[in-house]
């Protein structure tokens, strides 16, 4: 896939003397993971398709310091933090939107006692305004009718009590909604989060992705849809796991909606 | 000799309350071994979340089954015990039934209804507590952190609660002049019949025993909570007023980092410089904890108010997938270590003298931290609003910045941010290649 994308940065807007609508947090594994980097392609043609005059940082942009937090390293997660809001800050950023839950929760919790206080959205969220406001239409085009579950990422879900607007979406695509037994407050982790997915998990008798996996497969879904590039890489570990490659599909909210319209 | 009952009755609820005052000294004493942290922000929210998950047990219904049952016993018991205002005036002042003085005998009648019928609800709800931990052996009640102790902790409340209610039964089925009124003996009135053939002597003698075991039975059973997970009957109301607001994905800032981050950043502070007169350097001792004194006294009133429930542990993701690690162990193990640090100030004099033992690797393993995915689970499930992950999150901040001892593929992780700026090793110059591929 060679086509070439529009996307402009915030050093260029600057240039021109325009501030951005919003501020596109594009996140490690959405710049550098070959699986998240297709959902932030399918997010930047929503953002097109409503559009959203939006930037990113590009090359300016480093990690959050979350996975650095997590681990307990308060140093370098600092670091990374007032370094990010000091660019932030210098480029007047009011609202941002990310696809990834770590980064909107670290962005939206922790950086406000550091100097960083802006309107955080997750994608979900966004395209969910989106909606509403009738700048962006839903069509399920091959997704009708098919049996899509939700896994709720923890830093959305429990972290920041968003439950509704991933599950909105789905339903805006004409598409049969299935819940897994523990989901919303009681929906149970992919195993990444806290750094896990940088490490070998410790001795046990099973992996957290495959236990949910095997949950997310007895609703006999067709689709286990995701909103966060780490639970994405888990499902899909998972799924192959389990050997289902061929009926069960991982995707991102913002895939499905995209994917559906063919965008 | 007419007032020795009297006598004898002030002096056990005086030892009753003294050594339950020695108690609540000792308590507020081993907490306030924590940091000291200022929580005053928010108050009438904090004192809507206590009266919601304190007193209303909101999050107690999740289980629905467990929960209502919950809310039977703890009803019960609280109304319950509005009777011991009058046996505590009774046995001081030597009347019987000072209540019917009072009130109308209907109006008492109705009270002691309402308590007899609780009673038998209570009874019936603790055996079924009973056969849920003994019986059914659910699975939470019998994780490896559930050795002999907790077990038979829980056990024994269960065994006081019904010898409690059934004295408080047997004592009014064998008031003579209580039965005669037939007013409010609901419940006693059958139970009065077992006793009928006796001559009114036994059964005042009964009467009697019934009335004292259980007014002593209270005084234990109020000394028994400080050394049992029975303790949350209490302290679940400031619990749950202290507990966190923020949402649960905030984990706290360091402070002590944030000065000496922003000195690191700012071109302009001479980090040799020697501070200003009059200003001591502010250095942490350690950063993150490995003991419980490195532990708030938030967190360490959370060690004491668990109910060793184990709702946290069968939500806990890692748990469940065969890891060490176990909330609920977590808490136990912060409770275990704190009153062992309290014994060991009590057997030197008031001040805490080295053992040789923490809380990290003596009774939390390395192990259980690292399997934690942060997930919240166990915050979200815990009826009385306790913190596990906060305490796993500052041991691990100990780890790694004390001891830089975390795992060997975090520590690339962490070298791949500080360098690239992001947890793998690709370069900070590519991030928007993507746009192309
Ligand atoms: S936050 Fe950690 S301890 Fe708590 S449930 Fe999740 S994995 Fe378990
Ligand atoms: S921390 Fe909360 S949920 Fe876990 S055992 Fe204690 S009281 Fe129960």
């Amino acid at each position: 896939m060679s086509e070439e994308l529009k996307v402009p940065t915030m050093a260029e807007y600057v240039a021109q003397g325009k501030q951005p609508e919003v501020l596109f947090w594009v996140g490690c594994a959405g710049s550098f993971d070959d699986r998240a980097k297709k959902i932030t392609k399918a997010f930047v043609k929503l953002l097109h398709k409503a559009k959203v005059e939006f930037a990113v940082l590009g090359a300016e942009e480093s990690c959050t310091g979350d996975p650095a937090k997590r681990t307990g390293n308060e140093f370098l997660f600092q670091m990374q933090a007032v370094t990010n809001i000091e660019l932030l800050n210098s480029y007047q950023i009011k609202s941002i939107v990310t696809a990834c839950p770590h980064c909107f929760n670290t962005i939206k919790n922790e950086y406000p006692d550091l100097g960083g206080n802006y309107e955080v959205m997750h994608h979900t969220q966004f395209l969910k305004s989106l909606l509403d406001e009738g700048r962006l239409t839903i069509d399920g085009g091959k997704f009708k009718g098919k049996r899509i579950t939700f896994h709720d990422p923890c830093y959305l879900g429990r972290a920041n009590k968003v439950y509704e607007a991933p599950r909105e979406l789905i339903e805006k695509l004409e598409a049969e909604l299935v819940e897994m037994k523990r989901c919303r407050q009681n929906g149970l982790c992919c195993g990444a989060g806290g750094a896990q997915m940088f490490k070998e998990p410790e001795k046990g008798d099973k992996d957290v992705n495959v236990e949910r996996t095997e949950e997310a497969l007895n609703t006999n879904t067709e689709i286990i849809a995701a909103g966060c590039p780490f639970c994405n890489t888990m499902m899909t570990d998972g799924v192959k796991a389990k050997e289902k490659e061929g009926e069960v599909e991982v995707l991102d909210i913002a895939e499905l909606i995209s994917n559906a319209q063919d965008l | 000799m007419e007032y020795l009952p009297n006598i004898c009755f002030a002096i056990a609820l005086f030892i009753g309350i003294a050594y339950f005052t020695r108690n609540v000294k000792k308590l507020i004493r081993n907490i306030k071994l924590g940091l000291d942290v200022e929580v005053v922000d928010q108050k009438p929210l904090r004192w809507k979340n206590m009266l919601m998950v304190a007193l209303g047990q909101s999050k107690m219904v999740k289980r629905p089954i467990a929960g209502m049952l919950h809310i039977i016993v703890y009803l019960g018991f609280i109304i319950i015990n509005i009777e011991i205002l009058e046996i505590v005036i009774d046995g001081l002042v030597g009347t019987h039934r000072v209540g019917l003085k009072v009130l109308p005998v209907h109006v008492y009648g109705v009270l002691i209804g309402t308590f007899e019928i609780l009673a038998v609800l209570v009874f019936v709800a603790v055996i079924v507590f009973w056969l849920r931990r003994n019986t059914i052996k659910l699975q939470r009640f019998w994780n490896s952190e559930m050795t002999s102790w907790p077990k038979n902790d829980a056990n024994y409340i269960l065994y006081f609660e019904m010898v409690l209610m059934a004295l408080f039964i047997v004592m009014n089925a064998t008031d003579v002049n209580f039965q005669s009124l037939n007013s409010g003996n609901i419940v006693s009135q059958f139970v009065a019949d077992w006793f009928s053939g006796l001559p009114e002597n036994t059964l005042h003698v009964i009467e009697r025993t019934a009335w004292w075991l259980h007014i002593l039975g209270v005084l234990i059973f109020l000394n028994y909570l400080y050394f049992s997970k029975h303790l949350h009957i209490l302290l679940a109301f400031p619990n749950t007023y202290y507990a966190k607001l923020t949402p649960n994905g905030k984990l706290n800032n360091l402070e002590s980092v944030t000065n000496e981050v922003k000195m690191m950043l700012d071109p302009n502070i001479d980090p040799f410089a020697s501070p200003p007169e009059g200003t001591s350097p502010e250095v942490p001792a350690k950063f993150g904890a490995s003991d419980v004194q490195d532990l708030s006294w938030v967190q360490l009133l959370n060690a004491y108010t668990c109910t060793e429930c184990g709702r946290c542990t069968s939500e806990c993701p890692a748990n469940q997938t065969g890891k060490k690690l176990s909330p609920r162990k977590i808490m136990m193990d912060t409770r275990d270590r704190l009153e062992e640090v309290g014994k060991n100030i009590d057997a030197n004099k008031g001040v805490f003298k080295e053992d040789g033992k923490q809380l990290l690797d003596n009774y939390i393993s390395r192990e259980e931290l690292w399997a934690c995915t942060t997930c919240n689970a166990c915050v979200e499930a815990c009826p009385v609003s306790i913190d596990p992950l906060s305490i796993i999150m500052d041991m691990r901040r100990y780890l790694v910045m004390e001891q830089s001892a975390a795992p060997a593929e975090l520590n690339n992780m962490m070298t791949n941010i500080e360098n690239n700026g992001a947890p793998w090793p690709y370069n900070q110059m590519d991030r928007l290649n993507w746009k192309n591929e």
